[in-house]
């Protein structure tokens, strides 16, 4: 099971790429041991949005269908953790409450997904349906300030946005500042590892496949809307993983981190790393959110602006994204270094060949 | 005993009837050649065999289970295997993961890997098994989408135009291939128009004109037919 770690489908394999990992990962976990708490307290806000990163990664680069709507399902877990947490009584619930908000919005990913795929929705037409669902929600949670607009206890409250749901919680102990970023840091470690696992097993091949040439991904007797279903439900779960960890983390969520500057962010953060790798979207992705943050101290205005210019950038320059760029010519560089220049395979669109 | 019946098929796009009451039979176990000139509905009849067009009117069989309104993924379930006119493989992915892309539900692990190899080294592939599909030239691609096409180990193989762009020596070397799966037992359905390879593969011809049957038979008969050839075939061909 774990040789799916490494493939032809993502970046990086073999004592090199795992020492790095492990390096990259022990740096995180001894982090909070240097730094102070606020800067902890915003390295875990970071980390909330990689998973709507990786999901995006998932669902546009690997199984070619262009979600302009992640925050359509992190405001559907994200107010869904906040209701069920303040109707279950906060405290260990808290855990249910995440488990299910991201189960709610996995159903209604597969709610919506169903009837675009079997509908035949694919290409541009794909982000504009996603886009408009999250408009609508965004739109309509905007319009419930009235007292009458409540789940139980849970009221919505409009622009202003709901709050007043616990953190995350175990017994007694409040899952902050240090504890919110181990867990952040585990739950990354996991869902990448998955993923990879995921993107190099028969099932991935077939994604690829299916991103490559439907036709003749069904040509060899797969139902290619059930996988491309699955793509959208796992990426649409990890944006609803997000939603629910950002209503824990700061407990309030408003229609604003639903509409459209928000809904564009993940298709900067991906395009920018590279959409058809894990690990490029990973760090860039964490790059780009550390830069958008220490800029927005200063002006947010600014912050938009260079986000708008990077995606032009990277539209322009680099489409297959700076990240991904980057790794792919330290792979060629290292394979060359180790095969000599001469031998070097050319490759479009991956960063590494099977070495069979 | 037939494995495919296509039972008055038509199919009509708007105003154009390309197919119109086509039956056609494929028996277990023959190399059945569609020809045609251009126009004739070859492609077409070929596309709503294989699931890609649902038809106007009418039925098809395969093994006797009526799959007309089965998409193409149920029917490769059942045995079909596809290979379309203009090279269909997946471009950016290497030519190794293609091959196991169309492999891997039916084997696993070392088989699975032995099979892909026995496959690349069968289709002069696998020098170039590390290569991305689209750095092949045209006569590769189609060469690994028949190899695509075999790794299901079909009862039924269904190839529209599979020496299209390649050269005299590739054409009579996919032949050879053709008549070597058929010894095994596999059924071939090929939509062909170059004579030379329907001659050297063909047990049974029909003929298409007009997206209607105009004649069918074996090889030979259809050969000397006097008005197959004049009409459609051109003498020269022919004789």
């Amino acid at each position: 099971m774990f040789k799916l770690l490494e493939g032809p489908q993502t970046l990086g394999r073999g004592r090199m790429f795992w020492s790095c990992f492990l390096v990259g990962l022990g740096a995180a976990l001894t982090y909070p041991l240097f730094a102070d708490s606020y800067d902890v307290g915003n390295f875990a806000y970071f980390l909330i949005w990689i998973f709507m990163a990786l999901g995006l990664c998932l669902m546009w680069g690997y199984g070619g269908m262009l979600s302009f709507g992640q925050t359509l399902f992190f405001g559907i877990a994200g107010y869904g953790y906040g209701v069920l947490a303040i109707n279950m009584g906060g405290g260990s619930a808290t855990i249910a409450a995440l488990v299910l908000s991201v189960v709610l919005a996995m159903i209604a990913a597969g709610i919506l997904g169903y009837f675009m795929i079997w509908g035949g929705i694919n290409g541009i037409f794909f982000g504009i349906v996603t886009l408009s669902a999250t408009l609508v929600l965004a739109f309509f949670l905007g319009q419930t300030a009235g007292p009458e607009w409540h789940i139980g206890p849970a009221r919505l409250n409009g622009f202003n946005g709901m709050k007043g749901m616990d953190p995350l919680t175990v017994g007694d102990f409040y899952i902050e500042g240090s504890a919110l970023y181990y867990v952040m840091v585990a739950l990354i470690v996991i869902v990448y590892l998955a993923l990879r696992m995921l993107v190099n097993s028969g099932i991935g091949n077939v994604i690829v496949a299916t991103r490559e040439n439907p036709q003749r991904a069904e040509m060899l007797g797969y139902d290619v809307r059930k996988y491309q279903l699955l793509t959208f439900v796992i990426g649409s779960g990890l944006a609803g993983l997000s939603g629910a960890l950002y209503t824990s983390w700061g407990q309030f969520i408003t229609p604003s981190s639903i509409g459209l500057p928000a809904a564009a962010m993940p298709i900067v953060w991906v395009a920018f790393s590279g959409r058809s790798d894990l690990t490029a979207t990973l760090v860039g992705s964490f790059l780009l959110l550390f830069g958008f943050q220490t800029i927005t101290v200063y002006s947010q205005q600014a912050a938009l602006v260079l986000m708008g210019a990077l995606l032009l950038a990277t539209v322009m320059l680099a489409p297959q994204g700076f990240v991904l760029g980057i790794g792919k010519l330290v792979a060629d560089w290292s394979r060359g270094r180790r095969r000599g220049d001469g031998d070097v395979i050319a490759e479009a669109g991956r960063l590494q060949s099977e070495e069979s | 005993m037939a494995l495919v019946e296509v039972k008055g098929v038509s199919k009509r796009f708007g105003g154009l009837t390309a197919v119109s009451g086509v039956d056609l039979t494929v028996n277990a176990g023959e190399v059945h050649c569609l020809i045609g000139p251009n126009g004739a509905g070859k492609s077409t009849l070929f596309k709503l065999i294989v699931g890609l067009y649902p038809p106007t009117e009418g039925s098809i069989l395969f093994d006797s289970v009526d799959i007309t309104k089965e998409r193409p993924y149920a029917r490769v379930q059942r045995g079909m295997s596809i290979k379309m006119q203009a090279p269909s493989v997946f471009k950016e992915l290497p030519v190794r993961q293609n091959i196991q892309t169309a492999l891997q539900e039916r084997l696993s692990g070392a088989e699975r890997i032995a099979e892909e190899n026995r496959l690349l080294t069968l289709l002069n592939l696998a020098p170039d098994s590390d290569k991305l599909a689209g750095a092949l030239s045209h006569g590769q691609q189609q060469w690994l989408e028949i190899g695509m096409a075999l790794a299901l180990k079909p009862h039924l193989l269904l190839l529209d135009e599979p020496t299209a762009g390649m050269s005299p020596e590739e054409t009579y070397k996919t032949g050879e291939l053709i008549k070597s799966f058929n010894a095994e037992g596999m059924t071939v359905l090929v939509v062909e128009h170059d004579m030379a390879f329907v001659r050297q593969v063909a047990q049974r011809v029909t003929v298409l004109h007009l997206g209607k049957i105009f004649a069918r038979g074996d090889l030979e008969s259809i050969l000397q037919d006097e008005k197959v050839a004049e009409i459609y075939l051109g003498k020269t061909h022919a004789h």
